[in-house]
Order: C-alpha cells, then sequence, then structure tokens
C-alpha cells in the first residue's frame, strides 16, 4: 500500500517537473459564439493555430460551443486533461476564464478580447479604435455620397470602440461626413445573424450610405453581400475578408489574433510565457488594414499615402484616437 | 418625400422578411385544416434550407437546389405523417422530434461535408435566386406615390417571393372552392363523417402533410437560396413557431394568413430600420426597446384585436375507426 503511494508521489512529481520545463506543450482553444469559420474573429485564431501546427508541429484541440453553458465546461475539460495554454477566444468567455483559473491554478490560460486578472492568465486585448479609424479615414476617402455606414454584432462597449475609433477617422478625413451605426442585437445570436445583418446594410445604403463597415462576426458575412450585391462596398474585420467578394470590399481592418494566438503558444513552448496584460495596436502591428490584389484597384495613391500617414501620426501620438472603453463616451 | 421613400424601404424589407413565415404558415394551414397539427414547421423549413444550399452549391443551380429543398421537407413531413396518421402517435412529439432532428442532422452533415461548422459554402451567381424586375416598373417609377411603390415594393424580388402570394392564392382557392378542399377541411373538423361517406381518412391526411412539406420547401430554399446565400445552423431562428402564431392569428384561412404573415414581417423590418434614427419627440430608441417591439405588439394584438380562435375540431386527434 504503502509502495503504491510513493509511486504515485513520485509519478505526480515527475509528470510536475515535466510540466515546469514546459517542454510537453499541449495548447487548447475555445472558440467564441461566432464558431471556427466565421471569415472573421474566430477563424483568425484558427488561422494562427495551424500555423503553429504547421511551423511547431504540435497538435492542439479545439472546441466550438454552441450555447453560452459550455464555456466553462470547455474550458475545465481541458484544464483537466492537462492542455496549456489554453486559448480562450472573445470577452464573454472573461467570467469562466476567471473561475476555471482558479480551480487549476497550473494550467496556463490565454484570453483575447479581455482583461483577466489572475496568476495563470494572460490577457491579450488590442487597440481596435486604431485600426477602426485607418478604415474610416478609407471609408469616407472611398465615399461618394459622404455618408457611410456601420453595422456591430452584439450591443457590447467592445464592439462602440470599434464604431467610435471609425466615426472618429471618419470626421478626420471628411468633417461633414455621416455615420449611420446600427448594432445586431443584444445577444450572442446577434454573431450568426447574416440576414439580419444584411437586411440592416440594406437600411443604411437606402438611406445613402455607400461604405459600410461591419463589426459583427459571422453576420457581417451578410453585411458584405448586401454591400456587394447593391454595387456598393463593405469594410471587413478582424481577418483579411477582401476575397469575400473581390472588388466589393474597399479594405478589412486587421486584428491580428493569429499572431496573438501563434505568439501565446511559441512561448508556451519554448517556456517564455508569461501572465499580465498585452495590449496590441498599431505600433506592435497588432491592427492594421489589408491591402491585396482584391482591392488594390478600389484604393488610390492619395487614399494610401492618407491611410499611411495617419498610421504614423498615431503611432507617434500626432493623433489621439479616443478609446470608447476608456470612459463609455464617444466624442 | 423622404418620409415617403423611407415607408417603401421598409416595406420592401418587409416583403421579404415575411416570405418565409408565409410559406410555413400555408403549411401549417394545410397541415392542420386536415386534422394534423405541425409544430415541426421549424424543423422542415431548415433541413430544406440545407439541402437546397448543398444542392445548389453542388449543381450551381438554385433550381435544383429548390427541388433538393422540397425533397428533404418531403421526407420528413412523410416522417411525421407516418407517426401522426398511420401510427396515430401523438403529434406534438412527432413534430418536436422533427425539429431536434433537424436542427441536428443539418449541423452534423454540414459539418461532415464541408468542414465549416455546418455551414455551407457562400453560394454564388446561378445557385442563388436573383431579383427580378416586373415589366414596366422602370417605366412607372415616375407616377408619383404609386410608382415608387409598385417598382420598390411590388417588383425586384426573387421568383420565390410571387410563389409565395401564388400560394396563399391556390390555398385560399382550392380550401374553398374545390371538391379536394372540401373534404379536407371536412377532415379536420369531422373525421368520421368522413369516413362514413366513403373517402379514405389516412389519405386525405397523407396528402395535406405533403402539401405542406412541399411549401416548407420553397420556405426553407429561399431561406438560403434567396434571403441568405448559404446555410448556417439554426438559420431559421424560430420561424417556424412565429407562423404558427400567424397561423392562429389568421384563425387558420389564406388571406388573412398573408396579412399577418405580412404584418410579422414588417414589425421585423420595421425593427431593423427604426434602429439608430432619432425619432421625432422621442429622441434616440435604445437598441433594446426596438426589438422588444415586434414581441410586444404581437402579444397585444394576439391579446386584443382578434377574437376568439377556434381550431378545426379535429386538429391533433388521432383519427380511429370505430369497429
Amino acid at each position: 500500500m504503502r509502495s503504491t503511494i510513493l509511486g504515485l508521489a513520485a509519478g505526480l512529481f515527475l509528470g510536475g517537473a515535466a510540466l515546469a520545463q514546459g517542454q510537453a506543450v499541449k495548447p487548447a482553444i475555445v472558440y467564441d459564439l461566432g464558431g471556427k469559420f466565421d471569415k472573421s474573429f474566430n477563424e483568425g485564431v484558427y488561422t494562427g493555430a495551424e500555423q503553429f501546427k504547421k511551423d511547431a508541429g504540435v497538435e492542439y484541440r479545439d472546441f466550438e460551443i454552441q450555447n453560452d453553458a459550455q464555456r466553462e465546461q470547455a474550458l475545465r475539460r481541458f484544464a483537466r486533461d492537462g492542455y496549456s495554454p489554453i486559448v480562450a477566444v472573445g470577452f464573454s468567455q472573461a467570467s469562466a476564464v476567471e473561475k476555471v483559473a482558479k480551480e487549476f491554478p497550473n494550467a496556463k490560460f490565454t484570453i483575447i478580447d479581455m482583461v483577466v486578472d489572475a496568476p495563470n492568465v494572460q490577457s491579450i486585448v488590442f487597440k481596435e479604435h486604431e485600426g477602426s479609424f485607418l478604415v474610416g479615414l478609407l471609408a469616407a476617402k472611398a465615399s461618394k455620397t459622404g455618408k457611410v455606414g456601420f453595422v456591430g454584432g452584439m450591443d457590447i462597449p467592445l464592439i462602440r470602440k470599434f464604431a467610435c475609433g471609425y466615426v472618429q477617422g471618419v470626421k478626420y478625413a471628411n468633417p461633414q461626413g455621416e455615420v449611420l451605426q446600427n448594432m445586431t442585437g443584444t445577444t450572442g445570436a446577434a454573431w450568426t445573424d447574416p440576414v439580419k445583418g444584411g437586411e440592416l446594410a440594406k437600411a443604411q445604403i437606402d438611406r445613402g450610405a455607400d461604405v459600410i463597415y461591419h463589426a459583427a462576426g459571422g453576420t457581417g458575412i451578410g453585411v458584405l453581400r448586401a454591400a456587394a450585391d447593391a454595387g456598393k462596398l463593405g469594410i471587413g474585420v478582424d481577418s483579411n475578408q477582401n476575397m469575400l467578394h473581390p472588388g466589393k470590399v474597399l479594405t478589412s481592418m486587421l486584428k491580428r489574433v493569429d499572431v496573438a494566438t501563434v505568439d501565446s503558444f511559441k512561448a508556451a513552448k519554448d517556456g517564455t510565457w508569461k501572465p499580465g496584460v498585452t495590449v496590441l495596436g498599431l505600433k506592435e502591428n497588432g491592427v492594421g488594414w489589408a491591402l491585396d490584389d482584391n482591392n488594390r484597384s478600389l484604393i488610390t495613391p492619395d487614399m494610401k499615402s492618407a491611410a499611411d500617414k495617419a498610421a504614423a501620426d498615431i503611432v507617434s501620438g500626432a493623433i489621439q484616437v479616443h478609446d470608447y472603453m476608456a470612459d463609455q463616451k464617444c466624442p | 418625400m423622404e418620409e415617403l421613400s423611407a415607408a417603401i424601404a421598409v416595406f420592401d424589407s418587409g416583403v421579404r422578411l415575411s416570405v418565409p413565415l408565409l410559406f410555413a404558415c400555408l403549411a401549417g394551414l394545410w397541415s392542420e385544416r386536415s386534422g394534423v397539427v405541425d409544430i415541426g414547421l421549424e424543423g422542415k423549413l431548415l433541413a430544406a434550407a440545407f439541402a437546397a444550399a448543398a444542392a445548389a452549391h453542388a449543381t450551381g443551380s438554385a433550381w435544383t437546389g429548390l427541388g433538393a429543398g422540397v425533397l428533404a421537407s418531403l421526407g420528413f413531413a412523410l416522417v411525421h405523417g407516418f407517426a401522426a396518421i398511420a401510427q396515430r402517435g401523438n403529434q406534438i412529439v412527432s413534430g418536436v422530434a422533427v425539429n431536434m432532428l433537424a436542427a441536428g442532422l443539418t449541423a452534423l452533415v454540414g459539418n461532415a461535408w464541408y468542414g465549416q461548422g455546418g455551414r455551407t459554402p457562400a453560394l454564388e451567381g446561378a445557385a442563388r435566386f436573383e431579383p427580378i424586375t416586373l415589366p414596366g416598373a422602370e417605366a412607372a417609377r415616375g407616377i408619383p406615390a404609386l410608382g415608387p411603390l409598385y417598382a420598390d415594393v411590388l417588383s425586384g424580388h426573387t421568383v420565390l417571393v410571387y410563389a409565395a402570394v401564388l400560394a396563399t392564392l391556390l390555398t385560399a382557392a382550392t380550401l374553398k372552392r374545390t371538391r379536394f378542399g372540401l373534404r379536407i377541411r371536412a377532415v379536420g373538423e369531422n373525421p368520421a363523417a368522413v369516413d362514413t361517406a366513403g373517402v379514405s381518412v389516412p389519405a386525405l391526411r397523407y396528402a395535406a402533410v405533403l402539401i405542406a412539406g412541399v411549401l416548407c420547401g420553397f420556405g426553407g430554399a429561399y431561406l438560403s437560396l434567396a434571403q441568405a446565400a448559404g446555410f448556417l445552423p439554426q438559420m431559421t431562428a424560430g420561424k417556424g413557431f412565429i407562423a404558427l402564431a400567424a397561423l392562429i392569428f389568421a384563425k387558420w384561412r389564406a388571406w388573412p394568413a398573408l396579412g399577418a404573415c405580412f404584418l410579422f414581417g414588417l414589425l421585423d423590418a420595421i425593427s431593423i430600420r427604426l434602429q439608430g434614427v432619432s425619432m421625432p419627440g422621442i429622441g434616440l430608441v435604445p437598441v433594446q426597446a426596438i426589438q422588444a417591439l415586434p414581441y410586444a405588439l404581437t402579444v397585444v394584438l394576439l391579446a386584443g384585436f382578434i377574437g376568439r380562435a377556434i381550431p378545426p375540431r379535429a386538429s391533433g386527434l388521432p383519427y380511429v375507426k370505430e369497429r
């Protein structure tokens, strides 16, 4: 009996030592409600993880939740099975991560889009307002009517932050410019409703908007489709969405969640993973706008130079883009 | 003029949003008029939407997609019919089973085929139904008031929208004016009398349930091939149940069903358009209040305005021949 206990203890000790060295990295991902293939935010994480799998040859596990209750279950299961780091995608996982991180102090958690204050949680947030500012500037310059649109997903401060940066960018390029804003809904379903997204975009087009930016996950697919169908321009978000409707998507506001995911996995593999808050903005190449063969003809040299100049000014601090999350207000 | 064009845009959007409701509502009407309660409308819409999107993606033809959608919906209708008519099972339970089966099966098969979380790939070009312009729409635009109404609200929809109106017309005419329609109505009120007259009750009920399947197939295909461009898990979002509410609202009659569905579609459109618009005298209305509007109005309308809605007398009761 005693020997079994000793053996068990030794096994535990050895297991602990192996974990501490960080050799056996077993990464896992829990996606948010939009799903792995939303062509946007979650898919960015997926792209990053696939990249890591190819480069490092390390398999990872992932889970697509179907409802809110599954977040905690999924995180706990991964933690119990020894997965680490576990990437939780999306702001709405915050409370689940907080709880599960406390239960499994040896597992490493990375949450994207939200700050969770715990000794084993790494929080990665982005300065979406800076990237949105740049696409707002481009939208105002591309618009012929002086009216541009914004369709958000769920009505939360994070999405208002996108909207606020966008409005500031539009006003910077065209002080008389008008921005029509809509939110799709107030529940998680607002991320997966392309029909409603399309109707919202049509409503904005009827009111005169000719460039529409979305920050709505899977719902945004409908927004881009409606804009393309009507011969107007859409602006993608999070991942590069220019190829969804070549020549009909002005640009995409890139949020490099793929880079963040790869970095987190890599750091865990190399043993340099650190908890705490990481803020990725223009300066860190965490946000930006997409220019590729699909939209090169839409971006005039004048627009490109204006966006590049604004980007440089934001990095240097000459332009201050207001962050909605700082005071819940938009100037 | 500004208000007029805004109102026209809302009506236009209301028409688009009410079409899947109308197909499902008519399907429910056929089924329930024959005495078979159908709460599996949602599931049939979903199955049809998925089959339509998958077939349209595979063949690149929206019409093939429509056919596949109708077939899938018919399959589920037969399951429901077999359970409810031949086996005399509980119709509610069978309907719930259809809903759950469709919700799970579409997501599962979709994920297995396309590996995109249950989604089908986006459809392009001929794989979707494109809006068609009615003759003379551009010429009529110049006529004040009526011109834009014709050009924007009536014209410029996909062929399935007009098919929905046609289906309403056919449903109303068949039920009211033909022998078959009379028998369907009779079998929903008093199947024993129909049986005594020497007409087969199961055959009539099967016919009605299959017609419901075809109509749901059209509704589902409209969702994935016209309104959206591809299938998404749970894309019906409760439309089958709203259609049931509309059916009660319309007291199981075809033209009122058209009105009820259009009202629901219109409320939905209004809630979308009102968002972010400053209202005179009220100011900016919060998103949440706007989104609750269709549901609140539904409750008010159902509670206050329709009076007593009496379902077909034999609906929900399996017919057992007395021996």
